[in-house]
């Protein structure tokens, strides 16, 4: 009892200073975040003094299964509800800009919903907030059961889920107000960078010390995966983030770096979340549930070995490549240009490792739609791959840069790859983790499959034709020596393009809402009475060779 | 687990032995193709290191054996297309501008690099295709000029701006504000709308505007004239048109005699080379308003080209 009295007033206090912090806070965004955190400590604090279990709350709450299995399952349910509620956010929003570009009275001439504010939304809340919840979610399924033991500090791991929803708020939240660093993928300013920077040391804690408590005498490839993703991560947001608070109870800061030092570090950092936060954290995923769906072996244990060591020995070196013709050195351009170049095959080794482990069962890509998402998944992840060496060459980069087909080669990824994936993972863990024999309507993936994919492809190739339209317009020379477009003919030419743009994203989130209603009435418990996916037709009497029948 | 080596039957491969949740790695060498592209993408890039500047040392980097810079490359380019211009070029420069027109090649190349600069610099107020901007900014394609549209005339307003308070050639001009400082009423304000109207043919006359024409003399004559004509050495534009540069109905007319805009233009001189304020000059020039020669054009230094003394 006295231990719950001093964790209850711990937590009174902390609400206590966050609405000092609040008073007497110099611009209104800080005011307003630190009224958010004194709301969340409060939130603990009854949780603490109502003695709530989480666990029971939660099996409340999402009609969990009442006999728990023996691993420490509940914040990964969470975690897989969270992906799939910041996944509408982030999509909605996503469509939302994109028919922003299309029709710009959408700004509504409203500071709040302007494209500038609404753009990192977007993309913080699909990378870090869908994919980040789906990384921490799939992580601690997946090392529980590749170690055969129970996570370690059961605890902290609740505190990193709950303190990383915390942290996707206030960045969220920060960006509509207007609070930024002005570090693209890096916007959160300082106070809300020091929290994640606790979240994360927490997560490695736990995921760490599951992988030392392990009963297996090997560390499983994808466990690699993760470790190697949430320690680059950890090191990436510490040194990007680095800078001097303008106040101790405002939200501005000022970046330790100027100058070209600044963009340097800046992309040293975007490369990298590209690279160890959606490739290898995601490659973990792959490694885990791409053998387990097929239920077949990995492919090469020597591949992924290799693979590994390279994709995060040459990752790391190939940030300058988004810096190409700037004020950059020309020595530091030239690296990045080549560790891209060196990256291709190793990229590609995840991708032959996933494809190659359905050698045996390449049959099943016609029966579960499943596997036909990984596959998708893994030929998108293949071929946005070979695009990024391809666009850091810096004689393509100097048609490629600034233009929409960079935006074409991001979502070729994050959509085909880090969003396709993530379906698949969720469609896996849902029956089991809610204890269903299956899902509501395997015919449902199917259609979200095939919405996805096509609304991918609306994507990937509008945003090739405005790219490559838009490079070519910008460097057009008539013969009289002369620039032959002004900028503006340009953006007009850009109009149905957009248009496209939005009818594919649109196609894309139609897809995930479909795939909602299903793992809500998956969750419900309910079966949806259904053709199979597949029958196999069979005619005994017309299988059999044709004999001549003897005349009488 | 410990060694469970088998033979998977479907690949005819060995595993490794190892197994984690069910799930076994097999002991395929790597594609060899993969191995070897990867080998082939390593070569490739130390070949290129040495050609390119790449390892930084203490002071500075490797320079190369190519001895290529970007700076360097972008020189060339930047050559290559000014020795293209440069025949083009000094004849524009060698040419007056007003003689421009004699010779329709060097005129019409003038044009063409004009247009371009125009596209650069200009569209963004005066719009693509230099019909400006309703209530904003002036069409260029049409023959009612502010402050002149002959080739001179264009070249100064392009050379030195319009209402640049930092610089004592600009074209300059105030109108006052009738309206907001008190000089004119409501109801006064409302009869010189209503003279104005009827001078611009949208109005038939009546009372009203015979007391807004008494008022029309008093204050606004002295710039806009008397018959309303207007006044280019004082950029005052013509009132008995049907262009309007802010609205030339009873509203619109009623806000610019309360509190006028007074427009602004940068000027380009400091900015652009002289050939180019010449080539967008004749630009436009030809948008179709361009005008001859006016006989008594801001030629005359005692004047001033802004008309003021």
């Amino acid at each position: 009892m006295d231990g719950l009295v001093i964790k209850a007033g711990g937590w009174l206090a902390l609400a206590l200073l966050a609405l000092v912090m609040a008073a007497l806070a110099v611009d209104a965004p800080f005011a307003v975040h630190m009224g958010i955190v004194a709301v969340a400590a409060l939130a603990v604090l009854w949780a603490t003094v109502s003695q709530a279990d989480y666990g029971a709350m939660a099996r409340g709450l999402l009609k969990m299964p009442a006999s728990e299995s023996v691993y420490d399952d509940d914040p990964v349910r969470w975690g897989v509800i969270a992906t799939l509620f910041w996944g509408i956010a982030g999509m909605g929003a996503g469509l939302f800009i994109a028919l922003q570009l299309a029709f710009p009275a959408l700004n509504f001439n409203l500071e709040y919903t302007t494209f500038g504010r609404l753009r990192p939304l977007h993309t913080s809340a699909v990378i870090f907030a869908f994919g980040g919840n789906a990384l921490i979610a799939t992580s601690f399924y997946v090392v529980q059961r590749t170690c055969r033991a129970r996570l370690a500090f059961p605890k902290l791991a609740r505190f990193v889920f709950w303190g990383y929803q915390l942290f996707i708020v206030l960045a969220a939240t920060g960006y509509l107000m207007g609070v930024t660093a002005a570090k693209e993928y890096a916007e959160p300013e300082w106070y809300v960078d020091l929290w994640l920077t606790i979240v994360w040391v927490a997560y490695l804690a736990v995921f760490v010390g599951t992988i030392v408590k392990r009963r297996e005498p090997h560390i499983y490839v994808a466990n690699w995966f993760y470790l190697s993703f949430i320690i680059t991560i950890a090191m990436l947001h510490i040194v990007n983030n680095l800078s001097m608070p303008a106040s101790i109870l405002g939200s501005k800061s000022y970046a330790a770096f100027a100058g070209v030092q600044d963009a340097l570090t800046q992309w040293w950092y975007g490369h990298n979340a590209v690279g160890f936060f959606l490739t290898a954290g995601f490659l973990a995923m792959m490694y885990y549930f791409v053998p387990k769906q097929a239920e077949r072996p990995v492919y090469s244990y020597r591949l992924s070995i290799i693979h590994f060591w390279s994709l995060i020995f040459l990752y790391i070196w190939a940030g300058p490549h988004h810096l190409h013709y700037t004020a950059l050195p020309d020595w530091a351009q030239t690296l990045g240009m080549v560790f891209s170049i060196m990256l291709w095959m190793p990229s590609w080794g995840g991708m032959i490792n996933g494809l190659m482990t359905l050698n045996g069962a390449w049959d099943k890509i016609r029966t579960d739609p499943i596997i036909r998402m990984m596959v998708m998944a893994l030929a998108f992840y293949g071929m946005s791959t070979f695009e990024g060496p391809m666009m850091s060459i810096k004689w393509v980069n100097s048609m490629s840069h600034y233009t929409d087909w960079t935006i074409g080669h991001v979502h070729s990824g994050a959509l085909g790859w880090n969003g396709m994936i993530t379906f698949a993972c969720v469609y896996y863990l849902v029956p089991r983790l809610w204890g269903r024999e299956r899902l509501y309507s395997l015919r449902m993936v199917n259609w979200h499959f095939w919405l996805a994919t096509v609304g991918i492809v609306f994507y990937a190739a509008s945003m090739w034709v405005a790219g490559i339209m838009q490079g070519l317009m910008w460097r057009e020379y008539g013969a009289d020596g002369y620039l032959v477009y002004s900028f503006a003919e340009s953006v007009a030419a850009m109009h149905p393009m957009y248009l496209i743009r939005a009818a594919g994203g649109a196609m894309y989130l139609a897809g995930f809402l479909i795939m909602i209603v299903n793992v809500w009435a998956t969750l419900a418990g309910r079966v949806r009475a259904e053709k199979p996916m597949t029958e196999t037709p069979y005619n005994a009497a017309a299988d059999r060779p044709l004999v001549a029948v003897p005349a009488e | 687990m410990a060694d469970k080596k088998r033979i998977d039957e479907a690949t005819g491969t060995s595993t490794v032995g190892h197994e984690w949740d069910g799930i076994e790695e097999l002991d395929t060498p790597m594609p060899r193709w993969w191995l070897w592209t990867f080998y082939a993408s390593i070569v490739w890039a130390a070949g290129y290191v040495v050609l390119y500047p790449a390892w930084p040392m203490l002071n500075s980097a490797t320079q190369g054996v190519l001895g290529w810079t970007s700076r360097g490359a972008l020189d060339r380019e930047m050559e290559a297309q000014a020795a293209r211009r440069a025949p083009i070029n000094s004849a524009i420069a060698a040419t007056a501008l007003t003689d421009l027109p004699a010779k329709p090649e060097l005129m019409q190349a003038a044009v063409q690099g004009g247009a371009a600069a125009f596209r650069v610099h200009c569209v963004q107020c005066h719009g693509a295709g230099g019909a400006g901007v309703k209530k904003l900014y002036p069409s260029l394609t049409d023959d009612d000029w502010l402050w002149g549209g002959d080739l001179a005339s264009i070249e100064y307003t392009i050379a030195h701006g319009i209402r640049n308070p930092d610089h004592k050639a600009t074209r300059t001009s105030q109108m006052p504000a009738f309206g907001r400082d008190g000089i004119l009423d409501a109801a006064q304000i409302a009869d010189v709308v209503s003279h104005v109207r009827v001078i611009s043919g949208q109005e038939k006359p009546g009372a009203a505007a015979a007391r807004g024409n008494t008022l029309f003399q008093a204050n606004c004559a002295v710039c806009h004239g008397a018959t309303g004509a207007g006044d280019r050495t004082v950029g005052a534009p013509k009132l008995t048109d049907a262009v309007w540069l802010y609205g030339g109905d009873r509203d619109s007319l009623t806000a610019t005699i309360v509190q006028p805009r007074n427009g602004v233009m940068p000027r380009w001189a400091h900015r652009i080379d002289p050939v180019t304020v010449k080539m967008l000059a004749t630009y436009v020039y030809s948008l179709g308003g361009g005008e001859k020669a006016a006989p008594q054009v801001a030629t005359d230094e005692g004047q001033g080209a802004d008309g003021q003394p």
